[in-house]
């Protein structure tokens, strides 16, 4: 027979379990709860506005953005103050009533204008995002092995098979899409159902030259160990961190253009510590934190705020191209940005293209 | 009175040690599958999830013939790794149950198991760079001068199914040796008595009776590999998209759960149908 002392002792450790399941990432009015890309992970970025607000930050990190929103879809409104997310998906964390409006001032006047994006971050004049970091969806190669001048013409990646078995290609069906377009001369933002034959048979043809398609870890495993000498899909987040190891990892971009990818920074809508999370955000956009941001220990790339180039090391910035970028922000595109029914198709042209 | 009263309490005993087990049993396996299957009967439409409650997504896997391809692909390399595993798996467990002394049996067996003692990521990892051009064993072989050029081993359905062999041999081992220790040691002795050569007696006597032991761990390859993502995905270099793979690739960015669940269903199906083909020819449905 159950004792009362039982009875109780079960009764307290069932409520704490229901306490501790219900409580969900935030536990303590010292802490903030950010759900971010890996870059963020770094600890050489975080500290700093740990010890100035004395509290802790509590990074999920995540890929895909698919990912993100289920995971805030299977979370208590409150949980999460903080949100990087894909630049092109603003408009649906907007849409989806996720993302706040962040306080006038919140975005410095330094970003470089091309990556600002208010397009998708700017609704009916209030600012939900701020762009915190780019780079682009290109072409990296290793230079001991391949001819630089030859990767300025993306077409060589397929016409022939000169690079067969040497390639690899970057797993995201988006930005490679772009870059084929691109390569076919379409402009990435108009592409429409009409343009996927074409596309199609320049992907199979990229992939009949390529010796794997891999994630973020084994496409850059794979060009670091002399697996493969290219990249598609690459860029300075790929290259740019491993070149103080291997000066012949580098990147570019061909004469027909790359995709330009970037990640924002915003504040949940539902956000309990709104003002913490904008001190979050307004940190991280500052110089220090976006030079420390840019060359995270996870992935390497442009910190959109052009005022970071002062905290960056020569050997940073000629790694990141910083110099190239006014001749790479022209010439470059943003990657597609598909409606749900384009995207549908273009995910179903990627599982062809990898089951070719 | 008393009698009856303590019938009643020996009959709801039983269901106390039951009931946690049913409890976790329906939070954690029917109700998600209920949900499972309700989810793959709606639609993504947009960036919304519409209770349509249609088949449009079971269609779809029917109607694509790259979805086809990744089931047939998932079956074949399932297959695959389960009969090479098995071919492996047998000699090893053999040898540990009647070669290895009794008493360096359990340290031969945690040397069999050892690989179980990493993560499986970093083994895949690990596999990667042994497969890879310039890795462990294209150099060996360049070294010793029996090929010129490396050959291309990782990225590959090759390699996929060396990482699972790798995985399951130690698997199928454990539960073929735990079979041939059940088996008496006169069985054997008798067929020999009779006249049956030594491959007479593995074949008719010691083969047959520790079929259980094999099929059990084929099943549990079976159902581990068909269903795993991480080997293919970071072994397989995407050169054969597998079912878990385009399972995943619903999900990644667009959150096409409705799609997901459709084809993780048919999935089970699959798994469901090769198991009861198992428990019919084990007989296993009569015990």
């Amino acid at each position: 027979m159950m004792t009362t002392t039982m009875r109780k002792s079960l009764l307290a450790i069932g409520t704490s379990a229901i306490a501790l399941v219900a409580a969900g990432p935030a536990l303590a009015a010292g802490e903030l709860n950010a759900l971010v890309w890996c870059d963020h992970t770094d600890p050489e970025l975080i500290r700093p506005f740990e010890e100035a607000h004395d509290v802790r930050v509590n990074l999920k990190e995540y890929e895909g953005t698919g990912t993100a929103l289920s995971l805030v879809e299977q979370s208590r409104p409150g949980d999460w103050d903080v949100f990087v997310i894909d630049g092109i998906d603003v408009p649906r964390a907007i849409d989806a009533g996720i993302l706040g409006e962040l306080p006038e001032g919140t975005a410095p006047d330094t970003i470089f204008p091309e990556v600002a994006l208010d397009e998708l971050q700017v609704r009916d004049g209030k600012r939900y995002a701020v762009t915190e970091k780019f780079g682009y969806n290109t072409v990296s190669f290793n230079k001991a092995d391949v001819d630089p001048a030859a990767m300025e013409d993306m077409t060589a990646l397929w016409k022939d098979d000169t690079y067969k078995g040497q390639i690899a290609v970057y797993d995201y069906y988006l930005p490679v899409i772009g870059m084929v377009a691109m390569g076919l001369g379409k402009q990435t933002a108009d592409l429409t159902e009409d343009d996927l034959p074409e596309i199609r048979e320049t992907l199979f043809k990229l992939k009949d030259n390529a010796a794997l398609v891999g994630e973020v870890v084994s496409s850059q495993t794979a060009i670091a160990t002399g697996e493969v000498d290219i990249l598609v899909g690459g860029g300075e987040w790929v290259t740019a961190g491993l070149s103080a190891e291997n000066p012949d990892l580098d990147w570019i971009l061909p004469e027909q253009g790359g995709v330009r990818w970037s990640q924002s920074i915003g504040v949940f809508a539902d956000s309990e510590r709104k003002d913490l999370a904008v001190e979050f955000v307004k940190y991280i956009l500052s110089p220090e934190a976006q030079a420390k941001l840019a060359t995270s220990s996870c992935y390497w790339a442009m910190p959109a705020n052009a005022a970071a180039g002062d905290a960056l090391t020569d050997q940073q910035k000629q790694a990141l191209r910083w110099d190239d970028q006014p001749d790479y922000l022209k010439n470059a595109q943003l990657y597609p940005s598909p409606d749900a029914e384009l995207d549908a198709k273009m995910q179903d042209l990627w599982a062809e293209f990898l089951q070719h | 009175m008393a009698t009856v009263r303590r019938r009643g309490g020996d009959g709801l005993r039983p269901w106390a040690f039951v009931v946690p087990a049913l409890l976790w049993t329906v939070a954690f396996f029917c109700a998600p599958f209920v949900v499972m299957a309700a989810v793959s009967l709606w639609e993504r439409v947009g960036t919304d999830l519409v209770a349509s409650w249609s088949f449009v997504n079971y269609a779809k896997f029917f109607a694509r013939p790259h979805f086809l391809e990744a089931m047939a692909n998932s079956l074949e390399v399932t297959a695959i790794v389960t009969v090479l595993s098995i071919l492996l798996a047998y000699p090893l467990a053999w040898i540990l149950a009647e070669r290895v002394p009794e008493r360096w049996q359990r340290i031969a067996l945690i040397c069999a198991i050892l690989p179980f003692w990493t993560s499986y990521v970093v083994r895949s990892y690990a596999w990667l760079l042994v497969l890879a051009n310039n890795g462990v064993i294209n150099q060996a072989l360049t070294g010793i001068g029996l090929i010129d050029e490396p050959l291309s081993l990782a990225n590959s359905r090759t390699a996929t199914v060396i990482g699972f062999v790798h995985f399951f041999v130690m698997l199928l081992t454990l539960t073929i040796y735990a079979n041939l220790k059940q088996l008496p040691k006169n069985y054997a002795r008798a067929a020999a008595d009779l006249g049956a050569s030594r491959f007479a007696t593995f074949v008719h006597v010691i083969l047959p009776l520790t079929l259980p032991g094999i099929m059990v761990g084929a099943f549990l390859t079976f159902v581990l590999c068909i269903g795993d993502y991480i080997t293919p995905q970071i072994l397989g270099g995407n050169s054969d998209l597998v079912m878990p793979q385009l399972i995943m690739l619903q999900i990644g960015r667009r959150a096409d759960f409705p799609t997901a669940s459709a084809l993780a269903i048919l999935l089970m199906v699959v798994v469901t149908l090769v198991y009861i083909a198992c428990a019919r020819w084990l007989k296993l449905e009569r015990a």
